[in-house]
């Protein structure tokens, strides 16, 4: 593991037609850590993430990445580093199997050309072969090979997240980004899903950033946890630090803590969740 | 100068003539998201049964009345059995949805009543009017009038009337509109019912001018371009998209058919639509799409 | 039910990837390549030649070149059409102009400038997604029939621009004989379906999908859009440009831009809607219905007293049901007459079983 930091934002601020989604946020990423996003709904976390890989263009502020320094990120370079992602609103493309889905995500690593495949000629046999073998431990380590042929789009929710998933892994990145990964499951395929994270991280040595709203899910997995709210970092920092921190409990409730009442009793219930970790 | 002058004017008012057939689509794509590629065989079918009417001795206010009353049954009955069993899909399927349904009623009116050109009267003569040193013509100001008031009465239905409220809350947000009791069904039968008014009257203004015949249902590809220009979703867009058209149209034959050859029209407004579009994606007064991730 | 199937296992990626998994399906196919090269010619008459058989295989072909780029890619096209017509016209003109170029060479050079044609009317494709698009090709509908009309040069200056076409002699052989004329259509539409099965099972056909499905992830994950939309109308392109080549040499024999219209362009998307889109034997089967339908049509029409429906009132009806048709199937079964026939064969196969 290296000294530098993996990704590094500095000054990020973006907004939309004069709304500003973030404001000046920065941290750092070490290579092989699970850095967790957290904050309220609406903190800017998404946006984040599109910022880090370029779906969104940042209005100020810089991303360096692998070393290389970025003013701005493009999708095609971003995936060219070594960075993928999954979605909060899953997507896959409905129209293909799982097993094409898984396929797509390895489309930067072939060498064969369009012709070569058509006529099935040179690199492409070869290739395919490689391509497929590849695809398969990918759909072995997420256990969906008896998916492996069906339409995605007929595929059950919890599935679908998986596929895609699969699909970001299969394009072997440096950094995977996952957007709530966990949204929608219950407990049983939170407690799968979280387990597929570590064995990720740990076996593949893969950096994750990941949004989640399960706080006991993040304390449990990450090394490292950043907070937003209302566009702006409020903690950063292990998992211990920011849950002693009182801008984020704050927050999260809503009041400083000896002030801490039934006032907004759903956000207690978020920190307690929060304080039981 | 006065020539170009006349030419221009001349194409401002043709266009005036297309604005009224996009108003149509406009109408319709605003309220149900759909791109009616039947609105051509609407007009046609309109400016058919009026004239067959006329044909046969029926005084016109009456004959007006009747293919009124039939466009509304017709627009009824689309809805009914087509667009309800489609409710949900793709902007792609509605559009080839109503390709087919050209396509019906293209085979419906020429069965019913030949292939041949019907000659419309209107009583408006063709007659050129001198204006302030140029040669207009009556007709060409008979239409652009019309054209006029029918966006005065559309603009006093969607927001003066109860029925109108309902068609704007639909255009915004089909489930929410659902939700506060608006019965979709009836909001599009009514929607497709003013669609088939405005077609009933673009026909009878086409048909006047050129004679109701076919080539009108070809009228809706020329539609295309001013709605590019003017946004899908917009009348005042739809008038200020035809002109444009008509003018551009008829300036590139008079002033660049000598150059390059004769039958410019043909293609000019989609090649002028298609540099708009590399500029502008959503037209002069669409509303772009914010595409969210 | 029909045959055996249990013992057939892929052993290698490679035999997963064929076409068709059993050795029954592919003995199938085998046997109706074989039937399709040697008995029809032996057995077919020569109204069969040339009046169902070659516009049959042409529009197929059509029908594959309009769906990679309409099914498969997602590229909304109504200028099909207009391609054709510059694969005829550019071939004709090799042949004409270029002395020493055997037939198959100004058949591929045709298509090439179609493909290139294709390329320059789908270059907004890259700013304007979706129904937009459509003007674009449209475009390219009306502008190319003007030029290729306006400009003499493209017909060998004859009037109203027709063309006719070259003497069809390939390696020494005439096939200028309906069942020859058969043969060259067979022949080449057989190679392209080959290829481009094997187009839409590569990467290449993936990533059209994935465009289709969802352009932004697409992005995302490095698929390149540019290179993936614009190959896409490129070899649309030459699929149409040799068909549109074969449709003048081999089926019409002269041909006028006129004939390459908007009602032609429908014909096609028709054929991949009622066929489906995104399938390969789906063109086949449209086109079978778009050739067919209107000789069962008449035929019907001919059973029923003479005069009670007349040649223009076929042609009326023939309208309203496609329409109805296209309306039909759009609704009960977007996925065309392919996925009638899968659902069919599934049923076969587990009969009399129900699951």
């Amino acid at each position: 593991m290296s000294n530098s930091p993996l990704l590094e934002l500095e000054g990020i601020s973006l907004s939309f037609k004069g709304v500003k989604a973030i404001s000046d946020i920065g941290f750092s990423v070490a290579e092989g850590e699970i850095c967790a996003l957290i904050g309220p709904n609406g903190a800017g976390k998404s946006s984040l993430l599109n910022v880090i890989n370029g779906v969104y263009r940042a209005q100020q502020g810089r991303i360096r990445f692998a070393g290389q320094q970025r003013r701005v990120m493009h999708p095609h370079a971003a995936a060219r580093g070594g960075i993928a992602r999954t979605f909060q609103n899953i997507a896959l493309f409905k129209g293909m199997s799982v097993l094409d889905n898984v396929l797509t995500g390895r489309n930067l690593k072939r060498r064969s050309s369009w012709l070569e495949q058509a006529l099935r000629i040179g690199r492409a046999p070869g290739e395919d072969d490689r391509q497929r073998a590849a695809a398969e431990r990918v759909i072995e380590f997420l256990r969906i090979q008896p998916w492996r042929d069906e339409i995605v789009g007929t595929l059950p929710y919890g599935l679908q997240k998986r596929v895609e998933l699969a699909r970001a892994l299969a394009a072997e990145p440096r950094l995977l980004l996952l957007d709530e990964p966990m949204a929608g499951m219950n407990a049983e395929e939170k407690r799968e899903m979280s387990r597929f994270i570590v064995e990720i991280n740990r076996e593949f040595g893969m950096t994750v950033v990941l949004i989640e709203h399960d706080i006991g899910v993040v304390m449990g997995i990450s090394h490292h946890v950043v907070v937003l709210d209302y566009g702006r970092k409020i903690g950063d920092g292990s998992p211990e630090q920011v849950r002693r921190n009182p801008d984020v409990i704050a927050a999260y409730l809503g009041v400083r803590p000896a002030a801490a009442s039934g006032l907004f009793p759903h956000r207690s219930a978020t920190w307690h969740s929060f304080s039981k970790c | 100068m006065a020539f170009f002058f006349e030419v221009l004017i001349g194409g401002l008012l043709a266009g005036v003539m297309y604005s009224l057939v996009a108003i149509g689509f406009v109408l319709i794509y605003k309220a149900s998201g759909v791109f009616n590629f039947a609105q051509g065989a609407m007009v046609l079918f309109a400016a058919l049964t009026f004239v067959s009417l006329l044909e046969r001795g029926v005084p016109f206010w009456l004959s007006f009345l009747v293919t009124l009353a039939t466009m509304i049954a017709l627009a009824l009955l689309i809805e009914r059995a087509v667009l309800r069993p489609l409710v949900g899909r793709s902007p792609i399927t509605l559009f080839m949805a109503t390709l087919g349904l050209a396509y019906i009623i293209e085979g419906v009116a020429q069965a019913l009543w030949g292939a041949q050109v019907h000659g419309l009267e209107l009583a408006i003569s063709d007659a050129p009017l001198a204006l302030g040193g140029l040669l207009l013509s009556q007709f060409d100001l008979f239409a652009a009038a019309t054209a006029a008031a029918l966006v005065v009465l559309l603009s006093l239905l969607f927001n003066r009337t109860r029925i109108g409220l309902a068609l704007r809350a639909v255009a915004d947000d089909p489930r929410a509109a659902m939700s506060v009791g608006i019965r979709l069904p009836r909001v599009w039968a009514v929607v497709w019912a003013v669609a088939g008014f405005v077609g009933l009257v673009a026909g009878l203004l086409w048909g006047a001018r050129l004679g109701v015949q076919f080539s009108l249902s070809l009228v809706v590809l020329k539609a295309l371009p001013v709605l590019i220009i003017g946004g899908f979703t917009s009348i005042s867009g739809a008038i200020v998209g035809g002109l444009i058209i008509g003018a551009s149209e008829k300036l590139a034959e008079v002033y660049l058919g000598p150059l390059i050859g004769g039958g410019i029209e043909n293609w000019f407004p989609y090649v002028l639509a298609l540099l708009f579009l590399l500029v502008r994606p959503a037209g002069l007064f669409g509303e772009r799409a914010i595409e969210r991730v | 039910m029909l045959y055996r199937e249990a013992g057939q296992f892929s052993v290698r990626y490679a035999d997963d990837r064929r076409f068709f998994r059993l050795r029954q399906d592919r003995l199938g196919l085998a046997a109706l390549v074989l039937f399709a090269f040697i008995g029809v010619p032996l057995l077919g008459n020569d109204y069969w030649f040339s009046a169902i058989l070659i516009p049959f295989l042409l529009l197929s072909l059509a029908g594959l070149g309009l769906n990679l780029l309409t099914g498969y890619a997602g590229q909304l096209s109504l200028g099909s059409a207009a391609f054709m017509a510059v694969g005829a016209f550019a071939a004709y003109n090799f042949e004409l102009r270029v002395a020493w170029l055997p037939l198959l060479a100004s058949l591929l050079l045709g298509g090439l400038v179609a493909a290139l044609v294709a390329v320059v009317f789908g270059l907004p494709s890259l700013r304007i997604k979706g129904f937009y698009l459509l003007v674009s090709t449209l475009a390219a509908q009306f502008f190319v029939p003007w030029t290729l009309t306006r400009f003499s040069w493209f017909s060998n200056d004859s009037a109203s621009g027709v063309i006719s076409a070259p003497p069809l002699l390939m390696a020494g052989y005439d096939f200028s004989s309906p069942a020859g004329r058969y043969l060259l259509t067979l022949a080449v539409v057989s190679a392209l379906f080959w290829l481009g099965a094997n187009l839409v099972r590569s990467e290449l056909g993936r990533n059209w999908m994935a465009v289709r499905d969802m352009d932004t992830a697409a992005a995302v994950i490095g698929i390149p859009l540019l290179k993936t939309k614009l190959l896409a109308f490129a070899i649309s392109g030459f699929y149409l440009g040799v068909a549109g080549s074969l449709w003048a040499f081999t089926y019409l024999g002269t041909v006028e831009p006129h004939g390459f219209d908007l009602n032609r362009s429908f014909q096609i998307l028709f054929i991949i809607i009622i066929g489906g889109l995104g399938s390969i034997l789906g063109n086949f089967l449209g086109a079978a219905f778009i050739v067919l339908f209107p000789v069962l049509l008449s035929n019907l029409a001919g059973l029923l007293p003479t005069g009670l429906i007349d040649a223009g009132q076929i042609e009326n009806l023939q309208k309203m049901a496609f329409g109805t048709l296209i309306i039909i199937f759009l609704i009960k079964e977007p996925e065309g007459l392919a996925r009638l026939w899968q659902r069919f064969r599934e049923r076969t196969r587990r009969w009399p079983l129900r699951h």
